[in-house]
């Protein structure tokens, strides 16, 4: 190999990749969760992946994301809904199902979230890509799960006599547009805080069992209107959570109730649409935290896995 | 030519640590022994490649060749200075590409080749050469956790070298390799190499870096020691023993030795 014939080689490839037009980059550019959508590609795979991966090597496969909450819905119908308050709340099943569509997806996107980067540390430790995607795979196969869920609900809620209203469905979409940017961006701060203490993965679990009893899903958001002092009550819906719960219960469970005006009045909070602006409000601040913190610290994860 | 990779005073830092549990630490803390301490994996390092050019890298192990390879393909940012690069770069570090253990061979085909940059038009093109070249047979559809070591980097190999990419990173590549495939990886980097890619080769075979490169960057624990001709290079790592009396001239002669295609690492 000659110096000449070297020199055509890197010309012509210059000319054909057009390298004159590309100027001196950091290979390590960074713009955050833009770059996340940049590359859709490569987002689409990991969460194909994801979804085909979650119940791998499991005989029903697919079913279990059904079984899941299915499980839960009658552990939580029978206990509470027969034996502790039965019959006092109109269509109790539904304003709990509706809660727990909700609280499943975003528990689930929190936990696995949290995993995603520790999880994928194959990959992370060899390859220069934006790591958001990890957290941000995660929160999409959450969401891909919730759909058969949101199936099941309009099924029974059509049983029960359910009217589809125009806000209601509006309500539907910003409850989970506030789960899933909440849950991004706590999966975010998390995933980054498991890689330098594993400890964070059981924090997180814990936390998880408590979101269940912190939100109106087991009880209506009465019981707590009603029970509390009103700062507690306004603490109370600064969860996002609740806001996203509510929301949900406003989309399906108010639907089948035979007096939705009344039962609004009586069980939901006043206000909702302000409560829902300062729900996604809150989950934005919490996302852009989560999103600098992740910049600072990223760095140092490929090293620490 | 214009310049392909620019490595500016970069640094590196990482974090041993000594005392992970919180009852290690204050024990330690108690003791006033330290909880961690930092190091330098790459330390102050300066250099310029221009494209075309292939520079074999050189070093004790631990001396940071991957780590300065993972600065270079932006798994790492450095903590000073910087790295800058430009096009498409491909290449595996430390003998495997980046796999996700639970998924096919085939499955992560695609994805590393997304994660390198080729769409899926451009992957399902070169698949079948990809997997030819790999050459692993029926397991293109087992999980690649269950590959050994062999299979596992041909195929990462495989893929890396088919990215058509102006940057090709490779560390160690015929480190795990049998004969004839190491020989079909030295081959198909010259054809890279010739066709104007930038070559960053990482060897403990003196005799491959002195047929595949010009110049030699050798590391001494994370700092720059010797830039320059690449027999030099060998020369300055003590490891010109390896190397045939004539230096790279017997090309033929080199091409069966067991020099050439790496020693047992």
């Amino acid at each position: 190999m000659t110096e000449a014939a070297q020199a055509t080689g890197a010309v012509a490839l210059a000319d054909r990749h057009h390298l004159d037009a590309i100027p001196l980059s950091s290979p390590a550019a960074n713009r955050g969760l833009l770059e996340v959508f940049r590359r859709r590609y490569v987002l689409r795979l990991l969460v194909k992946r994801e979804v085909q991966g979650r119940y791998e090597g499991s005989f029903l496969g697919f079913l279990w994301s059904y079984i899941n909450p299915l499980s839960q819905f009658f552990i939580y119908w029978f206990f509470m809904g027969q034996l502790l308050s039965r019959g006092r709340f109109e269509n109790y099943p539904v304003h709990m199902f509706a809660g727990l569509i909700i609280v499943h997806f975003f528990t689930e996107t929190f936990g696995a979230g949290t995993r995603s980067l520790v999880g994928n540390k194959g990959l992370i430790a060899k390859m220069s890509v934006p790591r958001e995607m990890f957290p941000v795979a995660t929160m999409l196969v959450s969401l891909w799960h919730v759909a058969p869920q949101i199936l099941i609900l309009v099924g029974v809620c059509l049983l029960e006599g359910w009217r589809p209203d125009v806000v209601g469905m509006l309500a539907m979409v910003a409850a989970i547009l506030i789960a899933m940017i909440l849950g991004t961006g706590l999966a975010l701060l998390f995933s980054t805080a498991n890689v330098f203490f594993r400890d964070f993965g059981s924090f997180v679990s814990i936390m998880n069992n408590y979101i269940r009893f912190g939100v109106p899903m087991l009880y209506p958001f009465s019981t707590i209107a009603n029970g509390l002092p009103q700062w507690a009550v306004h603490l109370y819906l600064c969860n996002p959570v609740s806001i996203a719960v509510i929301l949900f219960q406003r989309a399906f469970w108010l639907g089948t109730t035979k007096d939705p005006v009344k039962q609004a009045a009586a069980t939901l909070p006043d206000h909702l649409a302000m409560w829902t602006i300062i729900g996604i409000a809150i989950s934005a601040v919490v996302l852009l935290i989560a999103q600098r913190v992740f910049l600072k610290y990223e760095n140092k994860v490929p090293e620490r896995l | 030519m214009g310049t392909s990779i620019k490595v500016d005073h970069a640094t590196k830092v990482f974090t041993k640590r000594y005392h992970k549990t919180f009852k290690q630490m204050t024990v330690a803390k108690m003791r006033k022994q330290k909880i961690s301490d930092t190091f330098n994996a790459v330390d102050d390092v300066t250099f310029e490649i221009q494209q075309g050019e292939s520079v074999g890298l050189m070093g004790l192990n631990g001396s940071g060749k991957s780590t300065l390879l993972k600065l270079i393909n932006g798994t790492m940012r450095p903590d000073e200075g910087s790295v800058l690069t430009r096009g498409r770069i491909a290449g595996l570090i430390a003998t495997g590409a980046g796999f996700h253990p639970q998924l096919t061979g085939r499955e992560n085909v695609y994805l590393n080749a997304a994660i390198l940059g080729m769409n899926e038009k451009e992957t399902a093109r070169k698949f079948d050469e990809i997997v030819d070249f790999a050459d692993i047979g029926d397991f293109l559809d087992t999980p690649v956790g269950n590959y050994s070591s062999g299979m596992y980097s041909r195929l990462g190999f495989a893929v890396a070298v088919h990215v058509d990419s102006d940057i090709f990173l490779a560390d160690e590549v015929l480190a795990v390799g049998d004969k004839p495939f190491k020989r079909k990886c030295m081959e198909k980097m010259e054809e890279v190499k010739a066709s104007g890619v930038t070559l960053v080769y990482v060897s403990h075979a003196a005799a491959s870096v002195a047929r595949m490169c010009e110049r030699v960057i050798v590391l001494e624990k994370g700092k720059l020691g010797f830039d320059g001709a690449a027999l030099d290079g060998i020369r300055y790592v003590k490891y010109d023993d390896e190397l045939p009396v004539d230096g790279k001239t017997d090309e033929s002669a080199l091409a069966n030795d067991d020099a050439m295609l790496g020693a047992d690492i």
